[in-house]
């Protein structure tokens, strides 16, 4: 198979597997010497300190607040309700029928353990991935919304929504995220919520604000995607659908809108695996995605070597996903 | 039909280009008129002014009575009865043949699909190719695929058919079964203007010929008048060339 730019030319048999056993010399090598330094400072490698901060084990302790005896155990199914009383005070407790530690009639102090239940909860790291997952998803769609709209303006010839277009695609690319995200959050954000509090209604939580920045970062480039999409069609593609009394917008909706999307899935991929990665960054405005939560977890822990790689890893395991699924959604697509 | 009247166009991109000058014609309904001329002498221009695709500069165009260049024309509607094909097809290609057909029925003309449908598979049959409704465009030769772009301008049941050099992208072996549609087309009463080097169906079915030559109409005949005796210099000279 000929490569572009390559002309195909003969080589010996060992030429392929000399230069396969070089890769794997590089890439072995590399992760020896990492593991040489790190023994050279003597940092400790403790990988099974890890899993807990995927899911942990939780121990819930029902502990007595009063004084008094166990009057009576209602067991009704799965839970059971202890009822203690005692010095004219008498106090109820909910609690899982397995896990009640007392019989009827003790003797009970407070702080004395009345049942305990443990159960498997997910941990700091899965949080933030999952938050992590649940920012990008809305921002994503958010985002193609944003550009198609953004997109279609700008290639529009009413003025107003061509200036529009083009001046927020051109304020949002010229600028960094970080910056935008600050905005959203100390600017935007302080005066939605001062105008939302002086209203008397609900704040809007710092989520949202960061959900807001992606889109609209990620919007701006999927406009000029979009853009460049429909530009891409062929001019004859509009004149067919207006010749058959189609409007334009009919034109746009089921001819050529369809076709530039097509066309466009590839740098679209690209972009939104650009938005997950740039998630990272929301971090420092309180909002506890896959980075940060790697960042607090790396302060109580103080294993940040083994922390740092699981972090990246998770961030390939979704951006790696995201790419297989749009290259299976282009592969469908292209079938037609 | 079809009358215009004193109609111009300026071209000034890449430069200034005068490509309709003073036209003035007219075409009667169930006509056909076959426009020849040199290349770059405004007959496809003077085609898609018809239709709207290029806004003449000045002058008036009127379809069925109405004046298409008047703003307050809503020209969606003018479309929708005169069928255009294009030299390049144009067929929509993340579309199969069949939906290529139904799409502005359904979209434009509000037809359910049923009715659609069954109006596709009636054109399919009269253009000669009711086996492929199923597959793309890209899967067609391009005879096949000029057909089914008269199938989809018929499917509108337009009033009038405008064809842009329609054999023109051919190779040579399919150019016949594509001018048989037009020949059919021509006799069931439709009225057509065609821009094409085709001659022998220009002496075949059309009942004028006109001949343009750099924005202007040099020559109006019958085929008769037009291949045995034509008037113009220019004209004889093109004839010449091309026959």
């Amino acid at each position: 198979m000929a490569l572009p730019g390559k002309i195909p030319r003969a080589r010996g048999r060992g030429y392929y597997y000399l230069w396969v056993g070089v890769f794997f010399v590089i890439v072995i090598g590399l992760i020896s010497m990492l593991s040489y330094a790190t023994q050279k400072i003597d940092y400790t490698w403790r990988w099974y300190r890890i899993p807990q901060y995927f899911v942990y084990h939780d121990q819930v302790e029902y502990v007595a607040e009063i004084d008094g005896e166990v009057e009576r155990i209602d067991r009704k199914g799965e839970t059971a309700t202890v009822v203690v009383s005692g010095l004219g005070l008498t106090e109820t407790y909910e609690m899982p029928a397995a896990g009640v530690q007392v019989d009827k009639g003790q003797r009970i102090y407070p702080g004395d353990i009345l049942g305990i239940h443990g159960r498997w909860r997910v941990g700091i790291l899965i949080q933030g991935l999952w938050l992590t997952l649940k920012v990008s998803a809305i921002a994503i769609v958010f985002g193609i919304l944003i550009g198609l709209f953004a997109g279609l303006f700008r290639i529009s010839d009413n003025p107003a929504l061509k200036w529009s277009a083009v001046t927020y695609i051109e304020l949002i690319r010229g600028s960094p995220l970080l910056v935008q995200i600050f905005i959203w959050y100390f600017v935007l954000g302080t005066l939605i919520n001062s105008l939302l509090a002086k209203g008397g209604i609900v704040q809007v939580p710092p989520l949202w604000f960061g959900v807001a920045a992606l889109a609209t970062f990620t919007g701006a480039y999927v406009a000029e995607m979009v853009r460049a999409g429909i530009q891409s069609i062929h001019r004859g593609q509009t004149e067919a659908s207006r010749s058959l009394g189609m409007n334009y917008f009919q034109s746009m909706r089921y001819v050529i809108v369809p076709q530039a999307l097509r066309r466009i899935i590839p740098p679209l991929a690209g972009q939104f695996i650009s938005l997950i990665k740039d998630s990272s960054l929301l971090g420092i405005i309180a909002i506890r995605e896959l980075t940060k939560a790697t960042r607090e977890v790396v302060t109580t822990s103080l294993q940040p070597f083994e922390l740092w790689f699981i972090c990246a890893l998770l961030y390939l395991v979704l951006t790696f996903s995201l790419s297989m699924l749009l290259q299976y959604v282009e592969r469908r697509t292209l079938a037609q | 039909m079809i009358n215009v009247q004193n109609v111009y166009k300026t071209f000034y991109v890449p430069h200034k280009v005068q490509a309709l000058v003073d036209i003035t014609t007219n075409v009667a309904a169930g006509e056909v008129v076959v426009v020849i001329g040199p290349s770059g002498s405004g007959k496809s221009t003077l085609l898609r002014c018809l239709n709207q695709l290029e806004t003449a500069d000045s002058g008036h165009i009127l379809i069925d009575g109405i004046d298409v260049m008047d703003p307050k024309t809503d020209i969606n509607k003018v479309r929708a009865e005169v069928g255009m094909v294009f030299q390049s097809f144009n067929l929509f290609p993340h579309k199969s043949v069949i939906e290529n057909i139904t799409l502005a029925q359904m979209v434009v003309r509000k037809r359910s699909k049923a009715e659609a449908d069954q109006k596709a598979m009636g054109l399919l049959d009269k253009v000669g190719i009711t086996d492929k409704a199923a597959v793309y465009p890209d899967q067609l030769s391009g005879g096949q695929q000029q057909r089914v772009a008269i199938a989809r301008a018929l499917a509108m049941d337009p009033k009038i058919m405008l064809f842009d050099e329609p054999t023109s992208a051919l190779d040579p072996e399919m150019i016949g079964e594509v001018l048989d549609v037009m020949k059919t087309l021509a006799r069931e009463g439709m009225t057509m203007v065609c821009v094409t080097h085709e001659m022998g169906f220009a002496r075949e079915v059309a009942d004028q010929v006109i001949f343009m030559d750099e924005g202007a109409v040099v020559e109006v005949g019958t085929p008769e008048h037009f291949f045995t005796k034509p008037e113009h210099d220019r004209t004889k000279l093109f004839l010449s060339q091309i026959l």
